[in-house]
């Protein structure tokens, strides 16, 4: 199987402080791999320098064998290596219908220019924006709220209008940033189905970082463990179960987040 | 309809209705006036652009005096057209917009309006400095726009020899500003103003989808410095002359005020605010020593209860960028 994305050697240092120390794994085409550890294990770190919102000390990312560390975010984004943030980091005064067509700003064909004076090209492109648009939202299930303003909308919502936004730019590899936080068990299993419809109708390779550990055994194929900066484990789910580190590391500091 | 009707009313209002009055009324300073709007609503325009990818802009004063310096040397110095230093101008402060925009724009909230408050300051004193601006005695008597002919056709006459040099200033200045808030409108309605909310919105979330942020965020911002260099350098050519105070710190803060006082959701926003603040302002002569007092406690007394600005009234026949 081929590696779509490698994390390779990555290090990230903040002054004396090390975040993420020598951390490598793979991720194969169409799976959903998340990265688990403890508070402050250096997840959001490491999936900062993966989507190049931060730049490593030491080490790489490549995609698909090119490197997509240390780069500009839209850089990475144009590649196909899209992230999405946690719930307040929302178009708030767009409604989910404009900011899923705003986000499709990657798939437009005509210039800044030809939108102004209106070309055939830009007509074309504001006209599959809008297909589009209802195609998404529809697989989402979000027509009710479509033409509701974001800052209108409950948490859950919140969530899967990050996902859509995220979705809207067309990515091989989406990165999703803690999507089961603060959810009751119902919104987690349906968020848990909407994932992995997105991985298995748009064969979008899913990457998550998560506390929430018996969603994360439900829908990975496999996690990568992190502990103080350090990778720790990887593996299958059951793997991971009963791997004595693992249990070691979330011992230490919370038994029952762990659930199993 | 009812858009096209108001857009109808509006040019009606302003190139026939107005001119009329002033004819019966025999009061022809208000030319002067209403033309000195127009021009500041342009600038406005510039500063309301800005606001739109989330930057406070005290910084208009600057391209302004940069505009009418620009087309003041082309046309004393280089025996240049005005009609064609007009542009020249417009594209000489977009141009250093630019240069001074790549680092700075980086800045956020108040740490950019800071700086761009600073700029007016500097191009002021820069103008003092330098000998092709003539110091503190500025440039005088800069000869009135002269005419535009093609094939014997007089599309723009020879403003020198006109009956009434302010009635065409005041047609140049209005046609000047319909073109302004046209091509506002379309922007705004366009992508580039569909990314510009979203990166006033969410700059982060916006790279995320791809957008290349500190590129928009320079081409909005010598888009605002444009429109502020045609405003200024139209100014310029009405008084015929330029000067290192001629733009100050204060018409920047003005610039800036006209957008709030208008609405900061609404294209023509600008152009309201420009037209009640300089006409409240002259309003308010009468009382004397209390006038100052009096306008800023209005100013605050209107932002308090209108955070949106006047045109969140829905005045009739206005359009708002968003609803």
């Amino acid at each position: 199987m081929s590696h779509l994305l490698e994390v390779r050697h990555v290090t990230r240092k903040f002054g004396g402080l090390t975040a993420n120390s020598d951390i490598s794994f793979n991720v194969n085409e169409n799976e959903i791999l998340s990265v688990i550890g403890p508070n402050g294990a250096g997840k959001s770190t490491l999936f900062k320098m993966i989507s190049s919102f931060l730049p490593t000390t030491t080490g790489e990312v490549l995609f698909k064998g090119e490197r997509i560390s240390n780069l500009k975010p839209h850089v990475v984004a144009r590649k196909g290596v899209v992230r999405t943030f946690q719930e307040t980091t929302i178009f708030k005064s767009m409604t989910v219908r404009e900011s899923i067509i705003v986000a499709q700003h990657l798939r437009a064909r005509a210039s800044l220019a030809g939108y102004f004076w209106g070309s055939r090209m830009a007509h074309e492109d504001v006209d599959s924006f809008g297909r589009y648009a209802d195609d998404l939202i529809e697989f989402l299930g979000m027509t009710e709220i479509a033409n509701e303003q974001a800052s209108n909308l409950p948490q859950g919502n919140l969530r899967a209008l990050g996902i859509a936004i995220g979705l809207a730019t067309d990515p091989k590899v989406l990165l999703l940033d803690e999507p089961f936080a603060g959810m009751n068990h119902d919104e987690t299993m349906k968020m848990v189905n909407l994932v992995r419809k997105v991985r298995d109708d748009r064969g979008v390779t899913v990457l998550l970082v998560e506390h929430d550990m018996p969603a994360v055994m439900n829908i990975s194929d496999r996690i990568v463990v992190l502990n103080f900066g350090e990778m720790i484990a990887e593996g299958t789910p059951a793997e991971i179960q009963n791997n004595e580190k693992v249990i070691e590391a979330y011992l230490g500091s919370a038994d029952d987040e762990i659930g199993i | 309809m009812i858009q096209w009707a108001g857009l109808a009313v509006f040019l009606l209002a302003i190139f026939i209705a107005v001119p009329a009055f002033v004819v019966a009324s025999g009061r022809s300073d208000l030319y002067y006036t209403l033309t000195s709007v127009a021009l500041l609503s342009i600038a406005s325009a510039g500063v309301w652009l800005t606001f739109y990818i989330g930057r406070i802009n005290i910084g208009q004063g600057a391209f302004a005096l940069i505009g009418a310096y620009v087309s003041a040397i082309l046309v004393t110095k280089a025996g240049m057209s005005f009609w064609l230093s007009l542009p020249l101008a417009g594209l000489f402060a977009a141009a250093v917009a630019i240069v001074i925009g790549v680092p700075i724009l980086r800045l956020r909230g108040v740490y950019f309006a800071m700086i761009s408050l600073v700029l007016t300051q500097v191009v002021t004193l820069t103008a003092l400095a330098l000998p092709i601006t003539n110091g503190a005695k500025g440039i005088t008597s800069i000869p009135l726009p002269g005419g535009i002919s093609i094939f014997g056709l007089t599309l723009i006459p020879d403003f020198a020899t006109l009956e009434n040099p302010r009635l065409a200033f005041y047609y140049a200045a209005c046609v000047l500003m319909v073109l302004t808030f046209a091509a506002m409108y379309r922007l705004v309605n366009s992508r580039l103003g569909h990314l510009c909310r979203s990166m006033q919105q969410n700059e982060e979330l916006a790279s995320s989808i791809g957008v290349n942020i500190s590129y928009i965020r320079v081409i909005v911002f010598s888009i605002s410095s444009f429109l502020g260099g045609i405003g200024g350098a139209m100014f310029g050519s009405i008084a015929q002359s330029v000067y290192p105070s001629s733009f100050q710190v204060a018409d920047s803060v003005n610039f800036m005020l006209n957008c709030f006082l208008g609405g900061l959701g609404y294209v023509f926003g600008p152009m309201l605010g420009t037209l009640v603040l300089y006409f409240g302002w002259d309003l308010l002569f009468e009382l004397g020593r209390f006038q100052l007092l009096a306008y800023s406690s209005l100013l605050i007394i209107l932002m308090l209860f209108l955070p949106n600005g006047l045109l969140s009234l829905r005045l009739p026949g206005k359009k708002g960028a968003d609803r």
